[in-house]
């Protein structure tokens, strides 16, 4: 059994609960541990970076030297949390100075940061550690015909981390494969879902909204699939807003990889947190 | 007698407190332009801006709402021939405009910024509801009766959190950021 350090992250806590439960279900399933970190703090976000980089990074400082006490590595399921955790790793690592003067103020919380560990996003570790083919042997009830569009979204691939393709990743693709889904082809599937600016720049993330939705239907998708809380959020909870905004009439079910990957496990659709969505997803809950 | 550094000096020597940025190796290609999925709602496109900054005129700059229309999806950042971080110097711009409390009126981003830090200081986690809810009435009255509508929702499907979380060492946690705030101490 694959052991780590899971980070879930302020969104998982409550409204993107259903990811948390579907993270845990698949990962049981599939021989994966994932050890809550204890006592974590928010990750600081986008906003964070935007008033002050060193308290930013000190932020995800202590949850990276909490993760070294286990040995394991830190696992995060929302993109903007693997991304922020991965950078200021790579950074303290680089930077002696800078680490050193993070790890004066994290000896206040008995803490030490070492650069002993690495951070992972969740779909990273299915496909790479567990592996397809892997995973191809636990399905059970296969999504044949379902037809998905792959959301990569930002931060999962940018900015580039190691030696990910940053332009055409096809992972998110063949894991749906893997589970008997089709992936439809989404030329936006890289493009931003417009993250924190749908409170602070309203028209602007509505339009990015609707961009990402109309071209997953133009492809045929019957359900995009994600791999963060806030771009789930920001497609299915503001459809409605879209609609009335540009005169669409938008209805497209967002799912979480994990629900996905769960279904096809034959996991009942309730203990993947389905139907606790605003635009409910017929096919999932019809199995 | 000290020279006081250009702005695009200042800009660059602000970029360089993490990472590497050469903003003065930019060939002004467009490509970060043409690639941005907010271009259209800012003043100035993202090669505008560093144009503005090579030329040191800070006060378009500042009074532009380019950055605070950056959404940090680094699109540009990764197809940049000249291998600036875009949304990096987007970030430092927005810290640059705080610090010098030059905020576009209307900007709802600093703001939105502030509130979450304080937030994060004080309870180690965020809490949606206390961040959205400031704005409730900025879009108008529709507006308002969407997102309500869409709490609504949300609550009743169990997914709107109510109140908010803290961590457990919360001392220990403010002692660790109030060694990095020199003066003053954290909430
Ligand atoms: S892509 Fe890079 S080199 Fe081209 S205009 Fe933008 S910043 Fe300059
Ligand atoms: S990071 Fe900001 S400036 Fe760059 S493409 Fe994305 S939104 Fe545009």
């Amino acid at each position: 059994m694959k052991a780590y350090s899971y980070y879930p992250g302020c969104s998982l806590e409550k409204m993107a609960a259903s990811y948390h439960v579907s993270t845990m279900e698949v990962a049981q399933r599939l021989g994966v541990e994932l050890k809550e970190l204890e006592d974590w703090n928010c990750c600081g976000a986008t906003a964070y970076f935007h008033v002050d980089e060193l308290l930013a990074h000190t932020l995800s400082a202590r949850n990276l030297a909490i993760a070294e006490k286990t040995g394991l590595d830190l696992v995060a399921p929302c993109s903007g949390c693997y991304k922020n955790m991965y950078f200021t790793n790579a950074h303290l690592k680089e930077d002696p100075d800078l680490a050193e003067h993070i790890n004066y103020a994290l000896q206040e919380d008995d803490l030490q940061f070492s650069g002993s560990i690495q951070v992972r996003h969740l779909i990273e570790v299915f496909v790479r550690d567990v592996g397809i083919d892997e995973i191809k042997k636990r399905v059970s009830s296969p999504l044949k015909g379902l037809r998905v569009a792959p959301y990569y979204g930002c931060q999962v691939v940018r900015p580039q981390k190691d030696r990910e393709d940053v332009e055409h990743p096809r992972f998110f693709e063949d894991l749906l494969s893997a589970v008997g889904a089709t992936p439809t082809d989404y030329p936006l599937k890289l493009r931003c879902c417009g993250g924190s600016l749908i409170v602070t720049n309203r028209r602007a993330a509505l339009t990015m909204v609707r961009d990402l939705l109309q071209n997953a239907v133009d492809r045929g998708a019957q359900v995009i699939a994600t791999v963060c809380p806030l771009c789930q959020l920001n497609l299915e909870c503001y459809q409605r807003h879209v609609n009335r905004e540009f005169g669409t009439n938008l209805s497209l079910p967002i799912l979480y990889f994990t629900q996905l990957l769960g279904l096809a496990m034959g996991i009942p659709a309730k203990r993947l947190g389905i139907g606790t969505e605003l635009v409910a997803p017929a096919f999932a809950l019809a199995r | 007698m000290p020279v006081k550094p250009s702005f695009s000096s200042e800009i660059v020597n602000l970029l360089y407190s993490a990472e590497t940025n050469p903003v003065q190796s930019c060939i002004q290609c467009g490509t970060c332009s043409s690639t941005c999925p907010v271009a259209d709602f800012m003043d100035h496109s993202p090669r505008n801006i560093i144009a503005l900054i090579r030329a040191d005129l800070r006060k378009p700059v500042l009074s532009s709402n380019a950055f605070w229309y950056c959404a940090s999806c680094y699109q540009c950042t990764v197809r940049c021939p000249a291998g600036i971080d875009i949304a990096g110097m987007m970030y430092g711009l927005k810290r640059y405009s705080m610090w010098r409390n030059h905020i576009r009126r209307g900007t709802i981003g600093a703001d939105f910024s502030r509130r979450f830090a304080r937030m994060i200081l004080k309870n180690g986690k965020s809490f949606e509801p206390a961040l959205a809810t400031p704005y409730l009435f900025h879009y108008g009255l529709r507006t308002f009766l969407y997102d309500a509508r869409n709490a609504l929702a949300l609550f009743m499907k169990g997914r709107l959190p109510l109140f908010p979380k803290r961590l457990k060492r919360s001392a220990r946690f403010r002692g660790v950021l109030n060694r990095i705030i020199p003066m003053g101490r954290v909430a």
